[in-house]
């Protein structure tokens, strides 16, 4: 298209002006995005939070340092890592995090809680996917806001993707993508990838801490097999298939077992395991959100998961796991986390009682459904100041 | 952060640059005018560390 020399300028102002608009409306949105602080108030379990760099030198002063919360019980005992936002697309692993660190008191032993674990994956989200950047889970207080993330840390501060990522130390090759992913990139290296100093900080507090048993929590499509279950390799199925049982029987949900595969590396739940002395334990929620075939990815959808394609593909046998017109709610994969948390630790505890871990004040799954998560959650606005930590 | 890094961050920069001067030297074309324009804004976020 061809212009008059006397409204060139004219022109090139307008479309000037609309760029810049545009730049600004998209850029403002997620700088804020990037740079939002949740709160978190601490519960009465919370001794000390420290980060995840004192353990992971490589770490300080990156977006991807991130706060680790000691809970530590009044008489001495095993000790548990609890691991949330892996993926930080996965809300309800975060969720549940939030009410251990808020409300649970541990009598014996220690919860070490890091609720971001993929901090930068937090701050990233997937414009093309339509994700939504927040969603706000309802309080007595007040509406609870939260970032929604990525499964990958952001390219802003790990890049440039290699074409393969060749894990380490196994040298198994792995998507590209998977750089980015700290849940490929165990168990780390002190001076690998942003992302594989992540792991090697967690790695190096089950090691300095004698961490027992790690959990790290998920969750997963509804159309992919291994959802709604517990990811244990050999060391950890005899717990995780109790825990199993146990709630199956006493609280009425699915969580079954699936074995680690020793041929996939890079997952927490083979190398925390390989690596260590700990006991891993991948815990895999549904998040209908993440199924491909649905609707819009609004935040409705996250938190409800009713969604009428995944019904439809439901009563064609598609999926693989329980749904109807309720959906999968929120409270339900929360609650699963929580009683299957806390199942493992009873279960572990009559293992090795000489290693006992003991909390109280923890909802469990009928609670949750029946409460709300934010029944669990407490007013930064009104807790004592030192109480609250920006993550 | 990594030399790569920096050199990319210095290859956004400079052809942002070549795109701004094309906007700038571009008479005839309307539609030459606003891609160079789109074909910027990745280029501003990146650099901005936005995006």
């Amino acid at each position: 298209m061809a212009v008059k020399m006397s409204n060139v300028w004219t022109i090139k102002s307008i479309f000037l002006v609309i760029v810049i608009a545009i730049m600004a409306l998209g850029g403002l949105q997620l700088f804020k995005h990037r740079h939002y602080m949740m709160p978190i108030v601490a519960g009465p379990g919370v001794a000390k939070v420290v980060k995840l760099s004192d353990y992971s030198r490589g770490l300080k002063g990156t977006m991807a340092d991130t706060n680790v919360f000691f809970l530590e019980g009044k008489e001495e005992g095993g000790k548990m890592l609890i691991m949330a936002n892996t993926h930080a697309n996965e809300p309800s692993a975060l969720l549940a995090a939030l009410i251990f660190i808020e409300n649970a008191e541990v009598e014996k032993g220690t919860l070490i809680i890091i609720p971001q674990f993929n901090q930068s994956a937090s701050r990233n989200t997937r414009p093309g996917d339509g994700y939504p950047l927040y969603f706000e889970i309802p309080t007595e207080w007040g509406a609870k806001k939260i970032r929604m993330g990525n499964r990958d840390a952001s390219p802003l501060d790990q890049w440039p993707d290699p074409d393969v990522y060749i894990h380490y130390p196994e040298r198994q090759l792995l998507s590209f993508i998977d750089v980015r992913n700290t849940n490929r990139t165990w168990p780390g290296r002190a001076n690998g990838p942003l992302m594989e100093r992540v792991t090697h900080g967690a790695i190096e507090i089950m090691k300095q801490e004698k961490v027992d048993i790690a959990v790290d929590l998920h969750g997963a499509e509804t159309m992919f097999p291994v959802t709604n279950c517990i990811v244990a390799p050999d060391k950890s199925v005899r717990i995780a298939t109790m825990a199993s049982l146990t709630v199956k029987a006493r609280e009425g949900f699915d969580s079954h077992v699936e074995p680690s595969p020793s041929g996939f590396r890079g997952l927490s739940h083979r190398e925390i395991g390989d690596h260590s002395d700990t006991l891993p334990f991948l815990l895999e929620a549904p998040i209908p959100f993440l199924d491909q075939p649905t609707g819009p990815k609004t935040v409705k959808l996250l938190l409800d998961g009713k969604d009428p394609f995944l019904l439809s593909l439901s009563r064609k046998g598609k999926l693989f796991v329980p749904y109807d017109e309720t959906g999968w709610p929120m409270e339900k994969r929360v609650g699963q986390h929580c009683s299957v948390v806390l199942e493992l630790l009873k279960q572990y505890s009559r293992k090795s009682p000489q290693r006992e871990i003991e909390v109280r004040n923890v909802p469990r799954y009928a609670e949750v459904v029946k409460n709300g998560v934010g029944h669990y959650y407490h007013d930064p606005k009104k807790a004592d100041k030192d109480k609250v930590y920006l993550n | 952060m990594p030399l790569v890094m920096i050199f990319y961050y210095a290859i956004c920069v400079f052809i942002g640059a070549m795109l701004v001067w094309n906007f700038i030297r571009e008479k005839k074309s309307l539609n030459d005018m606003l891609l160079y324009l789109l074909v910027l804004i990745p280029l501003v976020l990146r650099v901005l560390r936005i995006k």
